[in-house]
């Protein structure tokens, strides 16, 4: 069953690690084919997020519609990190090919090969290219036979392209016309439509990227939200041109957006298939998925005033990122705030940083930690993402953490570097192999809450910045984990508690209670900072008493200036959290949970 | 000097004079080492605005020349000041002297124009710790200043020492404590070394004191000035009995005092100002015949009553025991009639327990 009306289509993804240059060849096949002309080219147009351009990656998938030799390309934008696979993967169910876009100067690199992969078992054709072959440190031969060899795709079909310059970028459009099948699809058949991302737009509510396999799409039809399971009117289709062009319906095979009415991006998340309401499909297209958060951190304000703040912030930006979770958290030691769940280190991060920045929030984040299975002595099983959660260890049966199966692809000098790092980590290997004499991928399980620590930036320090990671989720293992408390004055600080493997226990419990000591001011009293596993101290020290504080001059001048600093000294008071008869300045809170430094 | 020798209401006058031959490390005082060709003119205004002053002022019970280094200047040119005010009989009349500078005519002059008492910046008996402050006195001039005191029969001599130099070590700190005692003052006034911003001192953090260090020597000032008959009767001010600082209880009774002289403060009627910084600005503002005020401010009843209590503290008198709340209440002991006063450790951690006052 292939489609009847209009120009043939082609939908297609570009593959690629950061900065092998999708973003400009993107921008170079939109002013090829027209779409956009070149002066009011605005330089990476499909990266429209601030931080994405900021950051150099696509967080959200976007598309558009380009025609080129009479027929209608897709390109369809995916998101380039690890923490979104599953966008990735609904992504690459919108097309039929994929154009692998690799640095002539790098190869290619781990996560590329990842998603690569995952293009190869959804049949997808498999384009590849590489660009930047204009600069001087481009190997195209070594590449390309490092391509044949990894993906098993004969080197003669690599082509080479200069996105910056323009060169091969035609031909590039020619061999995707020739070497990407159309779409199929059965326009009488009943509507199914896939979401491949959706976003929240203040004016019109959620937008949703959608790809027709069957049926047609119109304006004006009633629709089932198969998986959500709601029904929402289709207030407008349209195409991205890629400016956005309302139509009457989208039939199969093509791509554009849905405007349905929709207030919350949760009721239309990615993977979810949209059907008519009054001729409704069986079946949803297979591959949905509920992405489950898998970092999780407390988010606290800075000012205790702006809880209420934080709480509107993430409500506003879950209607945008249906992936965050989060749900009212109280700590001891930092007020009121929030638990907050992601789908990884980036993710988590760039929520951070989007809080702040877009809602203008100071926040305290809390070490991340990843979800814990407990079996308890009564057999009962518990999720724990938060260690002061952790039932006492008299009463744990056993716990298990969750594990990954991680892929790093570096130059063969690195290898042992590497390989220290990934055994540090409490990682085992599973297997090594050369792409080249130059370039090795290895492969080992290790455990999540390794690989959120500092993992990535400590691969990237000890390989020079030349190793690049991917990961997988691979269930969870049992292991022999302890929580570590933090006592101030014998009082817990929960902020501080952290689950950790039994043989890291005590360097954390070393680390965190030294770099406490030289963050909390003295007292008028002995503080001890200690470590704890259970009742048992495994790391001790003490902040003495403060023994001066007094000014030691006070005559006719002085008079005004004591009390104003009394008066400063007051204040100061005031923005200190009590631990118990311990007064410790928020910074202190904030500098001590920057474990990485 | 006793406080019953004078039957007044108290009152006092302080005149500041701004000139020194050498800028100590530390100081941060307003005091300039370059403009000595100023002394005559700004003595002559400072003479200016006391007369103007006099008018108003109840007798006077305490006069204190302070500095800068008064006795740079000649001694008719203070006297030239105290001729022009309303002297309650039997007032405290103090200068504050650098003992460089020290000679038994001046001492003779200030005993002629009824100075009573002396107050002479030793800061330390050890010559390398004095080199560390940025002094140049040689510790054997200060027996001679003492010496001409005596000579002069000015009755009441105070000497100023400083702890706490990187430089001084618990021994050094010792010795000068035991060297003042043996000179026999009436009152011994002990600071903690203080980096200022701005100064060379408090610009190199390297060399500002260990708190910790400070401490020992603090408590070891106490024991020892306690030993040799001194009482303490605020936190860094020791006297014999009946030698406590007059014009400078004023200041902690929250008395009354007028300023004279460029970065002078004054209190009067619940009102504090300040005159203008520098000696050129005085001179200018008087000879035009303007206020030399720089700044004011008038507390409410409840910033008063809380100055009154955080300057009460600072002294033996103390503070009613339910301005004390209970977790700082170990650093006091009793005083007088329901007071608690600062035991010498709780004096070292005077601003925490002032921040913990509440009103009563």
């Amino acid at each position: 069953m292939t489609r009847q009306e209009g120009p043939p289509i082609r939908n297609f993804s570009i593959i690629a690690h950061i900065d092998h240059g999708k973003s400009t060849l993107s921008d170079r096949i939109l002013e090829l084919t027209g779409a956009v002309e070149e002066r009011s080219m605005r330089a990476q147009y499909l990266d429209s997020m601030e931080l994405e351009r900021e950051r150099g990656i696509t967080i959200k998938a976007q598309n558009v519609r380009v025609s080129w030799r009479r027929h209608t390309l897709h390109l369809i934008d995916t998101p380039g990190h690890v923490d979104f696979g599953y966008e990735v993967s609904r992504s690459l169910a919108a097309c039929e090919g994929v154009v692998l876009l690799v640095d002539a100067a790098q190869g290619i690199e781990a996560q590329t090969l990842a998603n690569c992969y995952l293009a190869l078992e959804s049949d997808l054709t498999i384009v590849p290219v590489l660009n930047k072959i204009d600069l001087p440190a481009a190997e195209p031969d070594l590449y390309a036979s490092e391509i044949e060899r990894v993906l098993g795709i004969d080197s003669s079909e690599v082509l080479a392209i200069s996105a910056k310059t323009g060169e091969g970028v035609e031909a590039l459009l020619d061999a995707i016309i020739e070497r990407i099948p159309p779409p199929g699809g059965d326009p009488h058949a009943p509507l199914q439509a896939l979401i491949f991302d959706s976003h929240f737009d203040q004016y019109r509510g959620v937008v949703s990227s959608v790809r027709v396999m069957n049926g047609r799409l119109c304006a004006g039809d009633r629709l089932r939200f198969m998986h959500a399971g709601g029904l929402h009117l289709s207030e407008e289709v349209g195409l991205r041109l890629p400016a956005v062009t309302p139509t009457d319906a989208l039939g199969p095979g093509e791509v554009g957006y849905l405007i349905a009415g929709i207030k919350d991006v949760a009721e239309a998340r990615s993977g979810e298939t949209v059907t008519s309401a009054s001729e409704p499909a069986d079946v949803p297209l297979a591959g949905y998925d509920d992405p489950k958060p898998m970092v999780f951190c407390g988010l606290y304000p800075v000012d205790g005033d702006e809880y209420p703040d934080l709480r509107d912030a993430l409500a506003k930006l879950r209607l945008n990122d249906a992936s965050v979770t989060f749900e009212p958290e109280t700590s001891g030691a930092l007020g009121f705030g929030f638990r907050c769940g992601f789908l990884g280190l980036l993710h988590m991060e760039i929520v951070r940083e989007r809080l702040e920045r877009e809602f203008g929030l100071s926040l305290i984040a809390t070490a991340p930690s990843v979800a814990y299975r407990v079996r308890t002595d009564d057999d009962e099983e518990l999720q724990v993402d938060n260690p002061s959660d952790l039932p006492p260890a008299g009463q744990i049966a056993e716990i298990a953490e969750p594990m990954l199966t991680v892929s790093v692809l570096t130059p063969s000098a690195y290898t042992g570097a590497v390989m220290d790092l990934c055994q540090s980590r409490r990682g085992s290997m599973t297997s090594m192999d050369y792409l080249s004499p130059e370039r090795v991928e290895l492969r080992y399980e290790l455990p999540l809450a390794e690989v959120v620590t500092d993992f990535f930036d400590q691969l990237k320090s000890r390989t020079q910045g030349y190793a690049s990671l991917d990961y997988d989720h691979a269930g969870y293992r049992a292991e022999r984990l302890v929580r570590v408390d933090i006592l101030l004055n014998s009082e817990p600080v929960d902020a501080f508690s952290a689950i950790c493997h039994r043989d890291g226990a005590y360097p954390y419990g070393k680390a965190i209670t030294a770099k406490l000591a030289e963050l909390i001011p003295r007292q008028l009293f002995d503080v001890p900072i200690q470590a704890a596993i259970g009742g048992r101290i495994i790391a001790r020290e003490t902040v003495k008493a403060k023994r001066k504080d007094v000014l030691s001059k006070c005559y006719g001048g002085d008079i005004t200036r004591k009390r104003k600093l009394l008066e400063r000294q007051k204040e100061g008071k005031k923005r200190m959290k009590a631990i118990g008869r311990v007064e410790v300045p928020n910074e202190a809170f904030v500098s001590a949970l920057r474990l990485d430094q | 000097m006793t406080e019953s020798a004078c039957a007044s209401p108290a009152f006092g006058v302080y005149c500041h004079i701004p000139f020194c031959t050498h800028r100590c490390d530390y100081c941060a005082f307003a005091t300039w080492t370059d403009r000595s060709h100023l002394i005559d003119d700004y003595m002559a205004s400072c003479r200016r605005q006391a007369r103007e002053l006099a008018a108003g002022m109840p007798p006077v019970t305490s006069v204190f020349f302070g500095g800068g280094t008064p006795n740079l200047v000649q001694p008719s040119l203070l006297g030239d000041v105290l001729a022009e005010l309303p002297l309650a009989e039997g007032a405290e009349i103090t200068v504050e002297c650098n003992p460089d500078l020290v000679t038994r005519e001046q001492m003779q002059a200030y005993g002629d124009l009824g100075v009573n008492r002396i107050s002479l910046g030793v800061q330390s008996a050890v010559p390398h710790v004095l080199d560390a402050l940025g002094r140049r006195h040689d510790p054997p001039m200060v027996a001679a200043a003492v010496d001409a005191v005596r000579q002069a029969g000015i009755g009441q001599l105070n000497l100023d020492l400083i702890y706490g130099s990187q430089a001084e070590s618990l021994p050094d700190w010792k010795r000068t404590l035991v060297e003042a005692i043996d000179l026999g003052p009436d009152h011994v006034s002990a600071y903690g070394l203080t980096p200022e911003p701005g100064t060379p001192l408090g610009d190199d953090p390297s060399r500002h004191p260990d708190e910790d260090e400070m401490a020992d020597k603090y408590l070891l000032a106490d024991e020892l000035l306690a030993r040799a008959g001194y009482e303490i009767y605020e936190i860094s001010n020791w006297a014999r009995p009946g030698s406590q600082c007059r014009h400078n209880l004023l200041y902690w009774r929250q008395g009354a005092y007028v300023g004279i002289g460029c970065a002078a403060h004054s209190h009067r009627d619940g009102r504090r100002y300040w005159s203008v910084r520098t000696p050129e600005r005085f001179i200018a503002a008087i000879s035009a015949g303007t206020s030399p005020m720089a700044g004011s401010e008038e507390l409410g009843p409840d910033e008063r009553r809380t100055e009154a209590l955080q300057l009460a503290l600072r002294t033996s008198v103390g503070v009613p025991v339910g301005a004390v709340p209970g977790d700082v209440a170990h650093l006091l002991e009793p005083a007088a009639e329901g007071r608690l006063k600062l035991t010498a450790r709780g004096r070292l951690l005077a601003n925490e327990v002032a921040v913990r006052l509440s009103l009563p």
